[in-house]
């Protein structure tokens, strides 16, 4: 339970990986008071409800479940000294690290030299994606089913559809087997499936059949999915189904962030960084997928642990403070996003976010990839990608007085 | 149980309409029975509204609507606070965008002032653009209606209904009107819940107006023209690009696509107005919401950078004709309230006062009735999640605690459905579109609604 009024060295929003890969790497710096603020009954975030591998590889170096994996996590954290604080939501982020958190008890306020943010993604849901027909029972997102059957062992649903063919597809389809779900096919609306391989072997391993191509444009049924209607390159179908999956698409939960006056950018949906995870307001950090949307829990673990070496730096008062530098223009249409926005003056040294500018594509593009200051490519590589593809490139400095860095696609 | 019983009064449907009647008529001193043919009551016309408290300024002059609107209009604002209702006074901007709209301007200010709206102030692009500074830069001129305000689409019918409860009158649900016949002074009527006597029957069934009227009297003067209406909501940090409700330059069937806040602090853009036959499926479709949110930039361009939260549809229970179809036979002791539209929620308690006269009942009204206080759930300040024991956050984009939603699930006017619960709580209405918390919500209402959460997971926002 928090006290009314509370000050700690760090606060930590969010308690999946990269939020306790940080709290057990600045008790590690020897950063005294770190208090991880979880608003579910129990940390460990989003592996937390994926009953199935693989996960932990890069923490553990060996295969865990979800569960098991979000259960060592929130361990090591504690065995570092970290308090972990779960059923506490933070409902604003004030200046200067003033936090409103509530509870069971009623609000309270949480002070911190500096927080980090790691409040992870969600799904675009239904609405999100206007997709239209009646408003039925048994249409989830992936993270609902996956609560549904692995927290609460239901099954919502005999013979869904499937919607997307990120990784998370996956895992939906991992999870469908757990219950003994039998999906009765996945729709994708690009040509090939997003995560190239898992999703359509598994797919052909269950037999179950992948469109690509093909649009969801409508859900039927009153009480529960009866059905949908397909739009696709050979025209207008439907399918029965019982149900729709919904996976995919994630974006920042970033709305605190937006309230609290942030700055975020439009095109990651999270929040605007520099090269040492830094936000608009420099007591404000970020780690993990609520700076661009998904990546694997292994990542955002590593991002949480690069994070808190930033901001142990910064509470030593050994990061360069003074005036951001302007965003990273993105001068292509095929370019959806690259973060950190604001790049370094100077090398990080080991104590940044990341040490690479991480790009994703909106549309697949092919070439070379330029950032530019003014008329000189201060940095570039090869590109032939997809969108949803990791594409990194070694984080560059900029110079302050060149023009701000613009990122382009040009004929290799 | 519900056979074993004889009513003054029975109202049939559970919308805005019928619990605004179950109150008047409660108060007034009648015993009434509700009888909703839903699992919950708001589950037809009533559930997706736009939740805007209408003054009536561009209502036709001297209609029945008109008066409608005007009297519940008064008396809501008389009310609301006592049952914790909001009200919040936005203020609304009909706004021109091209020439031929901008020259219909002083005629709208001339109705408005004709309908006794003697407040509206006609405004100059410039002047619209410092109030609203969001607003495309296009606009040419407009006018305001300082007293069109926003309130939540669900709670005043709850509280209407749950004061009439508290007074004594009974709610049926699942009870669907199967026929009637008159025997001597009372109704006998059959119902998918057991035979009702009631000496009056007033008919607010909304969507199945006519259809009602045929089963208990074998005849309609009237038929339902399910008008449908489509909208978006907009995620919270939106409500910040619009003050003022935003309403277009009416024509003759609509009063067009609006922007506004919502009581819950979204934005809503909609509705269209399609006419169709079936009066069950309100179905959405991509094409007709990409232009929502098409027309919804247009009116503010930094919309591009929000996200959408929620689709939904509903139906008005129009009909042939424009004009509400409210009609009173004493005699055979059977009023026919139909062809309420969009005006509903304006007008219920209008509605309901002028069919108490229609009516020309002599009982003794209440002496110092019971005045329920509802959850406040539009105004954070007052919301539960503040305090103590509260049982912790369930639904996190809403914050909606457990103790709310346990609330919602037990009294006199417990949900009977998912659908009910979220109109009760808004559980699951965020951005998240339940992503986090549909686990923890099928443990928690698990045995406790007639239809399991996810057979009944219809999301009316």
């Amino acid at each position: 339970m928090s006290d009314p009024d509370e000050t700690v060295d760090v606060a930590i929003v969010g308690g999946g990986p990269a939020g306790l890969a940080a709290a057990t790497e600045l008790r590690r710096h020897g950063v005294a008071r770190v208090l991880v603020l979880e608003r579910e009954a129990e940390a460990g975030g989003i592996p937390r409800h994926c009953g199935h591998y693989p996960f932990g590889m890069r923490e553990f170096h060996r295969l865990l479940r979800g569960p098991d994996y979000a259960a060592r996590l929130v361990r090591r954290a504690e065995a570092a000294g970290a308090v972990i604080r779960t059923g506490t939501t933070v409902t604003g982020l004030g200046p200067d690290g003033r936090l409103s958190v509530c509870d069971d008890r009623g609000t309270a306020t949480v002070t911190a030299r500096a927080v980090l943010l790691a409040t992870g993604v969600r799904e675009t849901s239904r609405a999100a994606r206007l997709i239209g027909g009646e408003k039925p029972g048994g249409i989830l997102p992936t993270g609902a089913l996956q609560g549904l059957v692995y927290l609460n062992h239901q099954k919502p649903f005999d013979r869904p559809v499937i919607i997307g063919s990120e990784l998370v597809a996956f895992s939906a389809l991992l999870t469908c087997r757990h219950a003994g779900i039998r999906p009765v096919a996945i729709i994708e609306a690009g040509d090939r499936a997003t995560a190239r391989w898992p999703v359509p072997l598994l797919a052909r391993f269950l037999g179950i059949p992948f469109l690509a191509r093909t649009r969801l444009e409508a859900i039927h049924g009153t009480r529960r999915v009866e059905g949908i209607d397909l739009a696709g390159a050979t025209g207008e179908r439907s399918l029965q189904a019982d149900g729709v999956i919904v996976t995919g698409q994630f974006r920042p939960e970033a709305s605190l962030l937006r309230e609290g006056g942030l700055r975020i950018d439009p095109a990651t949906g999270g929040p605007e960084v520099d090269g040492w995870g830094r936000l608009s307001d420099p007591a404000y950090f970020a780690a993990g997928n609520l700076l661009r949307g998904v990546e694997t829990a292994g990542w955002s673990w590593a991002e949480g642990r690069r994070a808190a070496s930033a901001i142990a730096a910064h509470l030593r008062g050994d990061l360069p403070e003074g005036d951001r530098s302007a965003p990273i223009a993105l001068d292509h249409a095929a370019l959806k996003f690259a973060m950190p926005q604001i790049l370094p003056m100077a090398p990080a040294e080991g104590r940044g976010l990341a040490p690479f500018l991480q790009i994703r594509l909106a549309t697949p593009a092919r070439g070379r990839l330029c950032l530019w200051q003014g008329d000189r490519i201060i940095a570039y590589r090869r590109l032939n990608h997809r969108p949803e593809q990791r594409i990194l490139m070694p984080l560059p400095t900029i110079d302050p007085n060149a023009p701000p860095p613009r990122l382009t696609i040009e004929p290799s | 149980m519900a056979g074993a019983r004889t009513y003054d009064v029975a109202v049939i449907g559970g919308g805005v309409v019928g619990c605004a009647l179950a109150r008047r008529f409660t108060l007034d001193g009648a015993r009434v029975v509700l009888l909703e043919k839903a699992a919950d009551v708001l589950d037809g016309a009533s559930k997706g509204n736009s939740a805007i408290l209408h003054t009536g300024f561009d209502a036709p002059e001297g209609s029945l609507e008109l008066q409608c609107i005007r009297e519940g209009y008064a008396e809501y604002l008389d009310i609301h606070a006592r049952l914790n209702l909001p009200l919040i006074r936005s203020g609304a901007m009909v706004l021109a965008w091209t020439p031929e709209e901008l020259a219909q301007l002083p005629d709208l200010i001339a109705q408005a002032h004709l309908n006794g709206i003697t407040d509206v102030e006609s405004l100059t692009a410039a002047d619209i653009l410092r109030q609203e500074p969001a607003l495309a830069a296009n606009v040419l001129g407009g006018f305001r209606i300082p007293g069109e305000s926003l309130i939540d689409p669900w709670s005043a019918a709850h509280a209407y209904l749950r004061q009439a409860l508290d007074n004594g009158a009974m709610l049926i649900r699942q009870a669907e009107v199967l026929g009637g016949r008159r025997v001597g002074d009372l109704w006998e009527m059959e119902t998918s819940a057991g035979t009702v006597h009631a000496a009056l029957v007033i008919n607010a069934a909304g969507l199945w107006g006519d259809e009602v009227d045929r089963r208990m009297t074998g005849e309609s003067w009237f038929a339902i023209k399910p008008r449908k209406g489509q909208f978006v909501v907009y995620d919270k940090p939106a409500a910040a690009l619009a003050g003022h409700i935003l309403l277009p330059v009416p024509n003759k069937i609509t009063k067009g696509v609006v922007v506004c806040r919502t009581a819950f602090g979204n934005l809503l853009v909609g509705p269209t107005a399609e006419e169709q036959e079936d009066r069950i499926h309100a179905t959405m479709d991509r094409a007709a919401l990409e232009a929502l949110r098409k027309r919804g930039e247009e009116i503010l361009p930094a919309l591009r950078d929000h996200e959408i939260t929620a689709i939904y549809a509903g139906l008005r229970p129009a009909t042939e004709e424009k004009e509400y179809r409210i009609r009173a036979d004493r005699a055979e002791g059977y009023i026919t309230v139909g062809g309420i539209r969009s005006t509903g929620l304006s007008a219920a308690l209008g509605i309901a006062a002028h069919v108490a006269r229609l009516a020309g009942r002599a009982d003794q009204p209440l002496a110092g009735p019971v005045w329920p206080r509802m959850p406040a759930l539009s105004d954070e300040a007052q919301r539960d999640w503040r305090a103590p024991r509260n049982g912790g956050v369930i639904c996190h984009c809403e914050r909606v605690t457990r103790r709310e939603i346990e609330a919602a699930l037990s009294g006199p006017m417990a949900a009977g459905s998912m659908g009910g619960l979220k109109r009760r709580t808004r559980v699951t209405m965020g951005r998240c579109q339940g992503f986090y918390c549909s686990a923890e919500l099928a443990r928690l209402t698990e045995g406790r609604l007639p239809e399991p959460m996810l057979a009944g997971n219809a999301h009316d926002e």
